[in-house]
This record gives C-alpha cells, structure tokens and sequence, in this order.
C-alpha cells in the first residue's frame, strides 16, 4: 500500500464509503419490505454483519445492511451493496459469484490484516440468498407477505 | 523571556494543527528540550570515548546530564544507563538477569533455573520478552489484575518464592492510566528478598521517580513519552546487580550497553526530566481537572457507556473509554476526520485482530474491549479542545450506532 502523502491508512474509496455509506438500513419498519436476510461474524473477532435484499424474478434489485466492524468492514458492505444495486439490479446467479476480493479490488485494496472483514460481506450476502431461497421454497408468491425466517444469531450481546 | 513565550507559542501553534490526545503514543518534542539538545548536533558533536576537547566536551555534558537524573531520581550516577527506547530498558532488566543465570547454568554444566513474575496488562515489551524467556526455559507467572486493573497483591505474594529471579510491574499502565501500588508491591519483593523492576514510562511525566521511595531495584524510562526524543530511554539499575549486556562492544555505560552514546538524545532526555520535576504538581492538577471533566461529559451526554480502569489510582492524562454497540477503530477514524487524534487498543487498528490484552485481563467482555478509546492528555490540552471533542464524539458515536447490527439490543 502506497503511504507517501497520504492522510489515511486506507484508500480514497474506502474513506468514501466509510464517511459516507450507501444503503444502511436506517429504519427497522423497512425490513418487511425485504425478502431476504442474512447475518454473519462474531464479537470475538469484532466483525457483525447484517444485510437484507429484496429479490424479484431471481434479481436482487434491493438492498440495505448493518456492520458493526473498523472502516473497513463499514466500507466493504457499503461497496458491496453498490455492486448489487448500480445497474438496477443483479441476477442472483451473478452475485453469487461476487467474491471477497471483487470487493476489495473496487475499495483499491485493503491491507493485509484487513482483509477478512471484506470476505464477511460476501458471507452475509450469500447467508441473504440462502435465507430468501428458503422463504421461496415454501411461499411460491414473492408479492405475499414474507415472514422473515431469521437465522439464529451466532452472537448475541448478552445483556 | 519574550523570545521564550515567543518560542512556546510557535510550539503550541504547531502542536495544535489538530487536537491531539494521543499523548500516551509519544508527544511532540518541548523546544526548551530541543534548544538544549541543538549543540550537540551541530557544534559539540565529539565522541564522548575521544581522547580529545571535543570529545571531552561531550563527555562532560553526558557526565552532567547522568548528574541530574540521578538526582532526580535519587541515585548514583553509575546506576543510570541510557539505552535506545523504553523498550530496550525493559529488555536489558529482564534479559540481563535471564542471560546471567543462563551464564552460571553453562558454566555449572546444569539445566537453566528460576522463574520471572509480572502481570497480565503490561507493555508487549514486557510480555513478549518474557515469552521469549518462557520459550528458552525459564517458569513466567502471570499475576492477575482486578475489575479496576490494579495488581491482586496477596496472588504476587503466593507467587514469589526461593527460585524468583525478578518481579517486574509497570508503574501506570499504557492504555488505562491505572497506577500500580509500588511501594506496595516492594514491600512484598524486599520481604521475600527478591528484585524489582519496573517500567516507568507512562508514569514518568507526572508520578513520584524516587526509586528509594518506590522501593525499586531497576526502572525504565523512556524520552518519547515525556516531551523528549524518539529513540531514547534509560535504565535505573541497583549498583549491586550486574546485568548481562545485550549489547557487546566498547566500554561504554559502565560495559552495560555498548554503542557511541546518543549524546543529543541524552541531554534531551535530562532536561525533559528536569522540566517535568518542575511542572509536575502543577500540571498533574490542571490535568486531573481536565481528565474528571472529560470523564463527567463523556458519561453525562452519551448514553451507554463506560469507563475503564480506576479513576482515581490513574494517571491525570488518561481517558479509556467504551462506547458500546460501535468499534473503537470507526470512532478514531470519524475524530481523526475532524482533526481529533487519538487511539485505540482494540483489534482492527493493531496488527492484531484481538482486542486489548489489557481491557480483557481486566475481565471486560469483548464486544466492551472492542468499543474502547483512549484519549491521553498533553501539555496543550484546554477545556475548549475537550468540549469539541465532546461534539464530534456524540455525532460520530450515534452515526455509528445508526449501522450497528447490535445496538439496538444493547440499548436494551
């Protein structure tokens, strides 16, 4: 990683997405509009992830997350949340092939160390996929009410 | 006096391009403290070894330097060794006791003895080199620390026996503030006849440095943490002990510590020491009162939080505070971004993805330890700085909370 003039540790698009994420879940009352939900990390290693898509004829045309996490992790889901939404949309098939390292080549890199937070997004993404085929398989009609089947959480903060 | 103010200002001017409260890292070097180090850059630059007037120029300035710090620190001259850093004294302590046993085990044609004590939230420059010593052979125990991270002494006292080689306990601790009880902890260490050492670097700008008072037999000071150079430290040592060198090579620091001796760095480091005795009472109580009103605004106006270590057996400096449901490195990249720094001993801004040893030892959860932030206060600090701070901190803090997965169940 380049240093010399450089004000940060990471890279413009990382502080970009950092300062300025795109598509967070801001308000709990938009989950019902989702279809399907994902939720992957743990606090041992300070990464959690949450995202939720909504799919319609086997695109994901939307998208929102939560990350607790460093810049990094924030950035990477915010990135990756981009990548499944710029062109209205993407076929499921495609972005199950979106990998940790597509995320990070469209951050600029991240450092070494780092770099597990980015491989998190592509997990929730998939856990999403997983979550939304499930609710599919027993509900045929995508426009009906969805009950969310969320996942067990792996880590809960206990109270 | 005008040209010093003048020169103070300058300093002051140049220190606070940003708000800067990470103190405990290093802080910026004093210009009373440089102007005495300057000559010996440019005109005095003998070696202190030549057998010649600049070289005795520079001999004569060391000589005098030692004097000082000697008398600061209520000792004999032969007793100081300058090093390199902070971290090469602790490694001189402890390494220099290890290699003499490890010496007399070869020589004796028997297997290496002895055990190290120290405790679980010290510097890594403690840690890893007792692991190193573990790895080669030697018994480490680890003393544990309570909820407010000051030392369990009845656990130091069950530890201690007829094998112990040396106790060594940091002064105030790096990320906490939290100051250990030494006179305390060398009551327990005489009675059991056993050495002391401690490493002194953080306590250094504001605590006691009488090691008859501390009742230490060796003690490690470093000159980035108090208004001095980078790359500059010092070793009290007992004249009674002798140390195996790390360093081998001429005869210098009384054949302790070889290598042409850093003779701006140490003229630096004694005059640092030398303003710090000065300002110490004053400063520790303008600072105290800064620390507390952090510490009061901080947990009047924002909810959920906490903070870490002892307040009161804690240095005048230090803030370790957990905001819980967001991660210590997204809040110290949201201040940075407005000109506040500080730092974080949690996971992601290390080279370590666990987080703080230091927190953890202190029996806080992880999720809390990952939240943490410390802001360590400097000699420019003012009120104003803080009540910045304050602001930047409640907005950065409820923007991260926004995306937190897990905030709304800690709200709960």
């Amino acid at each position: 990683m380049k240093m010399e003039g450089q004000d940060w540790f990471y890279s413009k698009k990382v502080k970009e997405h950092f300062l300025k994420p795109k598509n967070i879940l801001k308000n709990e009352k938009e989950i019902k509009k989702f279809n399907g939900y994902g939720k992957v990390g743990n606090m041992k290693c300070g990464d959690i992830m949450e995202m939720w898509i909504k799919v319609e004829n086997e695109k994901i045309i939307d998208c929102k997350w939560k990350t607790f996490g460093c810049a990094s992790a924030i950035a990477s889901t915010s990135m990756l949340s981009v990548m499944l939404t710029e062109k209205k949309g993407i076929k499921l098939t495609d972005a199950l092939k979106i990998t940790g390292n597509d995320i990070m080549k469209r951050l600029g890199g991240l450092p070494q160390i780092k770099i597990h937070c980015s491989v998190l997004g592509d997990q929730a993404l998939r856990e999403a996929i997983k979550n939304y085929e499930k609710n599919n398989s027993t509900i045929p009609k995508i426009d009906k009410k969805i009950k969310l089947n969320k996942p067990k959480l792996e880590t809960k903060l206990k109270k | 006096m005008r040209k010093k103010i003048k020169q103070t200002n300058k300093w002051v001017n140049n220190v606070k391009k940003s708000i800067y409260f990470d103190n405990s890292a290093t802080t910026p070097v004093r210009p009373e403290v440089l102007s005495e180090a300057l000559p010996f850059f440019l005109k005095k630059y003998g070696n202190p070894s030549s057998f010649h007037s600049t070289g005795l120029e520079a001999k004569i300035a060391i000589k005098k330097a030692r004097q000082k710090i000697a008398k600061i620190i209520n000792c004999e001259e032969q007793e100081i060794i300058f090093t390199g850093s902070g971290t090469e004294s602790v490694n001189l302590a402890i390494k220099g006791i290890a290699l003499k046993e490890i010496k007399n085990a070869l020589k004796e044609g028997r297997k290496i003895k002895g055990n190290f004590i120290t405790q679980t939230t010290e510097h890594d420059a403690v840690i890893h080199t007792m692991n190193w010593l573990k790895e080669i052979g030697f018994e480490i125990k680890y003393i544990n620390v309570d909820e407010t991270g000051i030392i369990k002494l009845k656990e130091l006292g069950q530890a201690i026996n007829n094998e112990t080689l040396l106790v060594s306990i940091m002064y105030a601790n790096n990320e906490t503030g939290v100051i250990q009880p030494l006179p305390e902890i060398s009551k327990i260490c005489k009675q059991k006849n056993v050495l002391l050492h401690s490493d002194a670097c953080q306590g250094a700008e504001y605590l006691e440095l009488d090691i008859k008072k501390l009742g230490l037999d060796l003690m490690t000071i470093n000159g980035s943490k108090i208004y001095s150079f980078k790359g500059t430290g010092l070793l009290y040592k007992n004249k009674n002990i002798i140390l195996e060198p790390l360093i081998h090579g001429g005869n210098h620091e009384f054949k302790t510590r070889a290598g042409t001796e850093n003779v701006p760095g140490i003229i630096a480091l004694a005059k640092a020491l030398e303003l710090s005795r000065q300002e110490k009472n004053k400063e520790s109580k303008r600072l105290t009162k800064l620390r507390d009103y952090f510490i009061k605004k901080i947990e009047n106006e924002i909810p959920q939080t906490q903070i870490n270590g002892d307040k009161k057996q804690r240095l005048p400096n230090n803030i370790n505070a957990s905001f819980y449901g967001i991660e210590g490195e997204s809040i110290l990249l949201m201040l940075n971004e407005k000109g506040i720094r500080v730092s974080t001993g949690s996971a992601c801004s290390s080279q370590s993805l666990d987080p703080s040893h230091v927190l953890m030892a202190m029996g806080i959860k992880h999720e809390i330890a990952h939240s943490s932030i410390r802001f360590t206060l400097g000699k420019t600090t003012t009120k104003k700085e803080i009540d910045y701070t304050i602001k930047v901190l409640k907005e950065s803090v409820k923007k991260l909370r926004q995306m937190s997965p897990v905030w709304e169940e800690v709200k709960k």
